[in-house]
């Protein structure tokens, strides 16, 4: 029960019911979609892009508690920050969430998802939203998929 | 009161009844993997239409052949080519009992279900398919009874058509009539949809097609570890199953073909003993059933198949389908009673599966957390992704019944969906 509630903490369970910047974003200059065709989880992510940094971020799309807690964080994290910033925080949420490297200290209030390290299965739906990103910065037409 | 004293028909019947009823704890000692517990809870296993577990006649006679009889079959001359040679093409009598086949040379040996439709797609479908022809499947079938035909009829040119299911997940039989035309080549349905539950009724649906020379598929996947099947009864041209949805091993099928449409069908694959000579100018092919079996086969799971299909046929499969519908009657009054649970697939007839959706809680959430409560259930789409759409939803949680499970069983299911309730809100 621990471990569980570690994984659905309140501010996970938070943002899954109540999202933010759950719209679609007219001024995105790039956008991509994330599918887990396991799940059926399916986010786009939406950004908007001006000299290397990311003026507005949203998403759109259904799945579980955890995708759409994740997704619903980032977005609110990355707002902001550049387009580097962005990539090396996926690369330390990835080691978050499986387990490798930090508790997340320098990952600010995404240090929630660190549960998830005891759940494998779990890690693409954590992690799902932020592919779609990755995705989208690249200029990815084609859905990214977590197989 | 009075002791009832019992007059020794009654003590007749007594016996005769236990000795057809279905004892479920003793049952349950035959399968080793579930005197476990996951997460210190003890395993409740209810996703059998993913996979069976393995009882120990199974386990045991795939060991015993591998310490003593190991062997290649149909050619050596000594011992153990010999007794592997028996054992193998003594599964083929234990399957072509169990699915009461005419002959035993109509059983033939095949990695699984899906394998054994790509085979009849691929031969019978080559050959007899051709540009704007049809093939007829339902909106219930798994992926491995769609994409095989997908394949055939963009190679070919040719329709791949739907009968539709109503709400309640069951087929809607007007149209059959509709879409079983002079164009239309096979039809291939599911005997027991693995998404909904749904029983179809396949002799009605037999009937209907060979009315207009069009021959019948069934993946049986489903329905062979749960209820009687007589391929001659249901009078279908085709049937699949899969070794590991039966209790027996993975890596191994079967399909079942009448013998004159095997006859005319081309070989599936090449190589060895499928060939009765080969020379660089003309092969000549073997008979049935080696035809169609190419290569070494998977002789271990084959001979794990046959003591699969043995240990059911001893249960008794009435029995097990008696007990199943006793589990699921329980399971589904149960979890329609939970407020906010909805239950995907309520056909009249139907076996083994229940799918269902909790309002504003993702499957994949519930499957954590049951199991974390030692619930094994399986979560997503099921390879039914045109079911899904069917029904508006992204996916399910499933709970699968096999002849082991419990109402206790049941019950830890229920308390576990309250506790998904009580951890996400």
């Amino acid at each position: 029960m621990s471990e569980l509630r570690e994984l659905y903490q309140e501010v996970i369970l938070e943002h899954s019911k109540h999202p933010r910047n759950f719209r679609v974003l007219d001024s995105a200059s790039h956008r991509a979609e994330g599918f887990n065709p396991l799940c059926g989880d399916r986010f786009t992510i939406y950004v908007d892009v001006q000299d290397g940094s990311i003026r507005d971020i949203t998403f759109q799309g259904s799945g579980c508690a955890i995708s759409k807690a994740s997704a619903s964080m980032m977005t609110q994290t990355l707002k902001g920050k550049s387009e580097g910033e962005a990539e090396s925080m996926f690369t330390r949420f990835h080691d978050l969430v499986t387990g490798h490297g930090s508790r997340g200290e320098d990952l600010g209030k995404l240090a929630v998802f660190s549960g998830v390290s005891e759940f494998p299965l779990r890690v693409k739906c954590a992690t799902l939203a932020w592919h779609a990103l990755r995705a989208a910065l690249q200029g990815k037409q084609e859905a990214v998929s977590t197989e | 009161m009075s002791t009832a004293i019992k007059t020794p028909h009654a003590i007749d019947a007594a016996k005769k009844n236990r000795a057809t009823s279905f004892d479920v704890q003793r049952v349950r000692r035959d399968f080793p993997i579930l005197q476990q517990k996951i997460h210190g809870k003890p395993l409740v296993y209810l996703d059998n239409a993913a996979t069976t577990q393995k009882p120990l006649a199974v386990i045991e006679a795939i060991d015993h052949y591998y310490r003593s009889d190991n062997a290649n079959i149909h050619r050596g001359v000594h011992t153990l080519s010999e007794r592997a040679t028996a054992d193998y093409e003594k599964a083929r009598v234990a399957i072509q009992r169990f699915l009461n086949a005419a002959q035993s040379k109509e059983i033939i040996f095949t990695r699984g279900t899906t394998e054994a439709i790509n085979l009849v797609a691929q031969t019978y479908g080559r050959q007899h398919v051709g540009k704007g022809d049809e093939v007829l499947i339902t909106a219930m079938e798994h992926h491995s009874n769609i994409v095989p035909w997908q394949l055939l009829c963009e190679e070919k040119g040719a329709k791949l058509l739907v009968v539709p299911i109503n709400d309640r997940g069951e087929l809607l039989l007007e149209h059959l009539d509709h879409l079983l035309t002079a164009r239309t080549k096979i039809v291939a349905v599911a005997h027991l949809s693995n998404a909904l539950g749904t029983i179809n009724p396949l002799r009605e649906i037999v009937r209907r097609a060979h009315a207009r020379n069009v021959p019948v598929l069934v993946d049986g996947a489903q329905a062979a570890p749960r209820m009687v099947v007589d391929v001659q009864e249901l009078d279908c041209d085709f049937y699949a199953i899969s070794g590991h949805k039966m209790y027996g091993p993975t890596g191994i099928g079967v399909l079942y073909g009448k013998a004159d449409l095997l006859e005319a069908m081309p070989p599936y694959q090449g190589g060895g003993d499928m060939i009765a000579s080969v020379t660089f100018e003309k092969t000549i092919y073997n008979r049935l059933p080696y035809k169609f079996e190419a290569g070494t086969p998977n002789i271990a799971d084959t001979i794990g198949l046959g003591a699969a299909a043995e240990y059911l046929e001893e249960l008794g499969l009435e029995q097990i389908e008696k007990h199943e519908a006793d589990v699921l009657n329980h399971a589904t009054q149960a979890v329609a009673a939970i407020p906010g649970v909805e239950i995907v697939g309520t056909a009249k007839e139907k076996a083994g599966v229940l799918s269902f959706t909790m309002e504003g809680i993702h499957p994949h959430d519930i499957g954590t957390i049951l199991d974390n409560e030692g619930i094994a259930v399986r979560t997503g789409h099921h390879c039914a992704q045109p079911v899904m759409e069917r029904f508006k939803i992204p996916a399910t949680v499933r709970a699968s019944f096999g002849l082991y499970n419990t109402r206790e069983e049941v019950d830890a299911l229920v308390a576990g969906i309250h506790k998904v309730r009580e951890v996400l809100g």
